[in-house]
């Protein structure tokens, strides 16, 4: 009983410090003063509409959203292609192409947003669009490719097999077979890309245009180059909006995997 | 599509070209200019980038002679360290716990120290500065250094407790009650049998926290009230602000070798279990 209590309340102290941060910009997303720990008799929806109407901030944030799912696209194909070409692939280039697919995950990432800056400068298009486009793919194919991987090695082999042998040519046996099974971790893989875009700021920050934004880069410029405190109190609501929104979608995700696995499980 | 032939292999070649492109011709990319100076166009030996070069060693002798640098070496590794060591620390009882508890049903409890891994990095790092300016930690510049390490905890805090807890949670319950019978105290039986078990937890987790607190400057950057500087931004500096990117890929050359030395040593890197999807399966 005395165990119980003690592991209940260390639980509850390592939640409460890990949601401390995120509460005090919550709270303060809904007052009005500059700086959070004087609390101005001004409290309301306005930093919300003060974020709505700075237009250099909602640019930043469609660039941010942009630019994950043009990433998390781009990496999806050509990191479900990659899967399943490098597991029908002999041994040895399965093996070498699943090593070098571990390069980014393993290395550290100023050293990979180094690399990129180096090849697309030598290509002819450094700090563009493309070499932007080109950093968040490296940074995120690979989690596609993991994701895909384990879906591929449960998949029953002798499916494709038997569609050919009803004359199905190969491109219509994999949309028709191959897709469909490994459908989940193509999903899972995507939107893995999309959140370690979101979230990516060494990476952007050597290889975008320079006067491109993405909410990393402004929320980096606004505090980490700034006084004590940010200046623009709208960021606190823009956390405060992103905060709900992981929320919810972690909670209609877990919702759905339990459901899942529920119906699996009656089964 | 009708008439074209192919193979599934095939349809790997775009990946295959990609990766090679982006990732192995880079890191080849780094060690040329590593072994580069940029040099007067007369004395060059070839050009790369439209810029004359030859080669040159001078780049590594420039960076460890200088003492401010091993500093910056030092401070990385350490804060490293202690981040892995106090995260470690804190995580254990965490996960030790979750794994054991009725009511982290469905591991509905653990999704709530995953979730803030859902917003976004650098955001979370700026609350925690305002937390941090909250309390009165800013008041002086002694705070600097304790209030970066208090950030990275609290940034990686979910990167230990969720490989801990996917270890804890697989360990079979018989061992711990067979060690009871047989009389051990209950510190006995964690120390000998549940510790050891966790072994492959505890490395994941280490080497899920100790590279990116090494080289990841924006917690460093925003904490640290310009008074901690880690070895990835020394790398930033050069390449960004003083625009010299041979001495920005030399120390990104030493980098490179630490860490596939260090995976080459743990022998992950040839290991056929997908431990990096481990971090894959964090979202």
């Amino acid at each position: 009983m005395v165990k119980k209590i003690i592991g209940g309340s260390y639980i509850t102290l390592v939640l409460f410090l890990l949601y401390a941060p995120i509460l005090l910009l919550f709270v303060y997303s809904f007052n009005m003063s500059r700086e959070i720990g004087i609390w101005s008799p001004e409290w309301g929806f306005d930093l919300y509409y003060k974020l709505w109407s700075n237009t250099d901030l909602m640019e930043t944030v469609v660039n941010t959203i942009v630019l994950a799912l043009a990433a998390g696209f781009i990496s999806t194909v050509l990191g479900t292609m990659g899967a399943i070409g490098m597991f029908y692939s002999s041994r040895r280039v399965n093996r070498t192409m699943n090593e070098l697919t571990k390069i980014p995950i393993i290395n550290a990432e100023v050293v990979t947003a180094i690399s990129i800056a180096l090849i697309c400068t030598m290509f002819g298009f450094g700090r563009s669009y493309a070499s932007l486009l080109i950093g968040h793919v490296v940074l995120t194919v690979p989690f596609v490719v993991l994701s895909v991987i384990p879906k591929l090695k449960q998949m029953d082999n002798n499916l494709y097999e038997a569609v050919l042998d009803l004359g199905a040519t190969p491109t219509k046996a994999i949309f028709l077979i191959v897709i469909p099974e490994i459908l989940p971790g193509i999903i899972s893989g995507f939107l893995l890309a999309i959140n370690i875009s979101l979230d990516d700021y060494i990476i952007t920050s050597f290889t975008k245009p320079s006067t491109f934004k993405t909410i990393s880069t402004y929320v980096y410029d606004a505090y980490a180059k700034g006084g004590k405190s940010s200046s623009v109190p709208a960021l606190r609501a823009l956390f405060a909006i992103i905060f709900v929104v992981m929320i919810a979608y972690v909670v209609i995700h877990s919702f759905i995997q339990s459901r899942k696995s529920r119906l699996e499980g009656s089964r | 599509m009708n008439g074209l032939k192919f193979s599934r292999k095939q349809l790997g070649i775009p990946y295959a070209v990609f990766l090679i492109a982006f990732v192995v011709v880079p890191l080849l990319l780094i060690t040329l200019y590593a072994f580069t100076k940029k040099v007067p166009a007369d004395k060059a030996t070839f050009t790369i980038a439209g810029e004359s070069v030859s080669f040159a060693v001078s780049n590594f002798s420039d960076f460890f002679s200088k003492s401010a640098n091993i500093r910056v070496l030092f401070v990385s590794f350490g804060l490293a360290i202690i981040t892995t060591i106090v995260s470690l620390f804190i995580a254990y009882p965490v996960a030790y716990i979750l794994s054991k508890t009725k009511f982290n049903k469905g591991g509905v409890l653990l999704v709530l120290f995953i979730l803030p891994l859902w917003i976004n990095f650098v955001l979370r790092t700026a609350a925690m500065k305002e937390l941090l300016y909250f309390v009165g930690m800013y008041k002086s510049n002694s705070f600097s250094f304790i209030n970066t390490l208090i950030g990275m905890v609290y940034d990686y805090l979910p990167f230990v407790i969720m490989p801990l807890y996917s270890v804890l949670v697989k360990i079979d319950k018989s061992y711990a009650e067979a060690s009871a019978d047989l009389g051990a105290k209950p510190v006995t039986t964690f120390l000998s049998v549940t510790l050891p078990l966790s072994m492959p937890g505890i490395v994941s987790a280490i080497s899920m926290v100790l590279l990116p607190t090494t080289t990841s400057y924006v917690i460093s950057d925003t904490l640290g009230n310009g008074n901690v500087t880690i070895v990835g931004k020394i790398i930033e500096t050069q390449f960004l602000t003083m625009d010299n990117w041979h001495a920005g890929s030399t120390i990104a050359l030493v980098l490179l070798v630490i860490i596939f030395l260090s995976m080459f040593l743990s022998g992950k890197f040839t290991e056929e279990e997908d431990e990096s999807a481990g971090r894959a399966n964090l979202w």
